[in-house]
């Protein structure tokens, strides 16, 4: 499959074979990890990228899981361990590059960095730092898609740590009193930054706060694409038909310190041994193999494929001009 | 027959929404019960359920919520029903809706409805005047009309913006100020202050309540000779400086007043566009009358003396007239 077919056709994806799924969820998991290893193990340490680099390595089916499930319609409101999300709505890996490089052709045009981006003609809503923010914001934007009678959903992202924040209760009690269709996807990665989720809360799984909103909530392993993509359709159906919001919690790891400059010494090693072997793209290129989906030259042909569209990506990034100081005052307000 | 400021506000809204089948409503209170100030009242019975939605307790959600709705095309009103609730939904305002353009080009056409200011034996938490909090974040529009026309056409004009706008309604001149207003449709730009009083001795700089103040003491001043111009800034963000530097050059004498307390107050950010831009004209000292830097007093005694009135105006508008 070209990278064109794959961009297009998710509409598509719920009426596909199972095989058909496992490809596409291959392709983007692959390409998030290739995207964020460049942007992190590379361009970051080679001085390109300055600023905040927060990846979501270890956590790829999440976001590409649930996100395959959206309409064009359809509203997302990405974290920033989600960036297919970007790559499933059609953004080139480029424009993410020069997002992460501060050059013009980034999504925010050098005025923004790293995950903090959106599109509107993609229906993609950025988040901002204070990542629970989102959640009310997730909520009036189905508020709109019900008023203007569209049969769609929002999806909105957040980590283990937001759910501490009170505006994503606000959010999820207000999304459930007016029985919006939001999908809330937690990737409950078991790190606030430094801080582990027994600290974080003292219930168990973030999915215990959904009853207390009349939420339906349903925890699934987040390292695995296929289930996640499957408690996926249950919420987005739920969602979309009109029985109100639903909370999806998908228990991963987060695979790397919050950020590049943060080592995350205070991670005790047997985790990392621990969820390392339960890395989502290799679960899922072995149950590939056994299943018969695909075979070992496929997938060396697939990594290759896709180091060649990084790197394509990485020259045009590196080819878009950094941002004139003169547009420094530019678009404060629409006039 | 005479429209309130209340009444103005209101009808400003109803016409909005007839208009516009984007505009909707939402907070806490507004729709059976009519809003805590009834501004609101009838809205629910003549709109629905669907443009007058009543909200938890929950400012965050409900500036939250606005944000999305009107990134999505709608145009969301909302009401803090006190203005001194808005630090509840702060990081919604500055951190979201004032930044979305600027990041990533994306427009939030919102409007949040605050009734703000003292003089109604509110105490601390039913009298500020937060304007400040907000006029100081890029990406924002403030407004404060002072009469019921300015606050018909201002919030008309803010529900038609293609930016996050800041409605800050005085309480106090909600049912105080009635004035007959044109029928029809009606706008007043955000971003223009006007001249409430000419004069050509001293220009007094002032917005909202206070602008009645300021005529009040121009009415009794004039009784001494002494010839009072009042700029009513009408927006405070983005400033209107032409119209305040103009008005500066003809008297070469400025008085700022605000109900605003004084350190960070927009006084304080008038003089130094006034020394930076007008300094050659000026005959005087820029002299400020404002509230002093404590909490919104309850009882009637100490309310009365932090807020300003027209004595104390007059105190300091005379040795500004002698200098």
């Amino acid at each position: 499959m070209s990278t064109a077919e794959l961009l297009v056709p998710h509409k598509q994806i719920q009426a596909a074979g199972p095989d058909e799924i496992a490809q596409k969820c291959l392709y983007y998991m692959h390409m998030m990890r290739e995207v964020e290893d460049r942007i992190e193990r590379k361009l970051y340490r080679q001085g390109k990228i300055v600023g905040g680099v927060y990846v979501g390595r270890g956590q790829e089916a999440i976001s590409v899981g649930t996100s395959l499930l959206s309409e064009p319609e359809d509203v997302l409101l990405p974290s920033h361990r989600d960036m297919a999300v970007f790559l499933i709505r059609g953004v080139p890996a480029g424009r993410i590059f020069a997002q992460y490089m501060g050059r013009v052709g980034g999504m925010t045009r050098g005025k923004d960095g790293n995950m903090h981006m959106g599109d509107l003609k993609l229906n993609i809503i950025s988040i901002i730092s204070a990542m629970a923010a989102c959640v009310p914001v997730a909520t009036g934007a189905a508020l709109a898609l019900r008023y203007q009678g569209k049969p769609n959903v929002a999806f909105a992202y957040f980590g283990d740590g937001a759910t501490s924040r009170g505006d994503w209760h606000e959010g999820l009690n207000f999304a459930s009193v007016q029985k919006l269709p939001v999908v809330f996807i937690c990737n409950n990665n078991q790190y606030a930054y430094s801080t582990p989720l027994t600290k974080q809360m003292a219930c168990a799984n973030v999915a215990d706060r959904g009853p207390a909103y009349n939420i339906p909530a349903e925890i699934v392993d987040g390292n695995d694409v296929l289930a996640v993509h499957e408690a996926g359709k249950r919420a987005v159906a739920h969602a979309r038909s009109g029985q109100g919001p639903y909370l999806l919690e998908c228990k991963t790891f987060r695979m790397t310190g919050h950020s590049a400059s943060d080592g995350a010494d205070y991670v005790p090693k047997n985790l990392w041994d621990e969820w390392g072997k339960l890395d989502p793209i290799v679960r899922l290129e072995t149950r590939m193999l056994d299943q018969g989906w695909t075979t070992k030259a496929d997938l060396e042909e697939l990594r290759t494929r896709i180091r060649a569209e990084v790197d394509d990506a990485v020259a045009w990034a590196e080819k878009s001009p950094l941002p004139d100081p003169s547009t420094l005052l530019d678009d404060v307000y629409e006039s | 027959m005479p429209t309130t400021y209340l009444e103005a506000i209101r009808e400003g809204l109803w016409e909005e929404m007839e208009r516009d089948s984007n505009v909707f409503l939402l907070g806490e209170d507004i729709g059976h019960y009519g809003g805590a100030f009834k501004v609101t009242a009838g809205f629910l019975e003549k709109f629905g359920e669907k443009r007058v939605v009543d909200t938890p307790i929950s400012e965050s959600a409900i500036v939250g919520a606005s944000i999305g709705a009107s990134l999505m095309g709608l145009r969301a009103v909302c009401e803090m029903q006190f203005s001194d609730f808005i630090t509840c939904g702060f990081d919604q305002i500055v951190n979201f809706a004032a930044k979305c353009r600027y990041r990533w080009n994306a427009a939030v056409p919102m409007v949040i409805r605050a009734p703000s200011g003292g003089g109604i034996h509110g105490g601390p938490f039913h009298s500020q005047n937060p304007e400040m909090w907000f006029v100081r974040t890029p990406g924002l529009k403030v407004v404060a009309p002072a009469t019921a026309y300015d606050a018909k056409g201002l919030i008309k004009s803010a529900i038609r913006d293609n930016d996050p706008v800041l409605f800050f309604e005085h309480k106090g001149l909600y049912r105080r100020i009635k004035e007959e207003l044109p029928s029809g449709d009606y706008t007043v730009p955000i971003g223009r202050a006007k001249i409430a009083r000419r004069g050509h001795h001293l220009s007094i700089i002032t917005y909202g309540a206070m602008v009645w103040v300021a005529l009040e003491a121009a009415e009794r001043l004039a009784e001494e000779g002494i010839d009072i111009e009042v700029v009513d800034l009408r927006t405070l963000l983005p400033l209107d400086r032409a119209t305040v530097c103009e008005s500066a050059k003809k008297t070469s004498k400025v008085l700022l007043l605000h109900e605003d307390t004084r350190t960070g107050g927009m006084a304080g950010e008038l003089a130094a566009t006034l020394t930076e831009t007008v300094w050659d004209y000026l005959d005087g000292p820029i002299v400020r009358v404002t509230a002093p830097d404590t909490p919104v007093p309850f009882s009637a005694p100490l309310e009365e003396a932090f807020l300003p009135n027209a004595e104390k105006v007059i105190e300091k508008a005379r040795w500004l007239y002698r200098y």
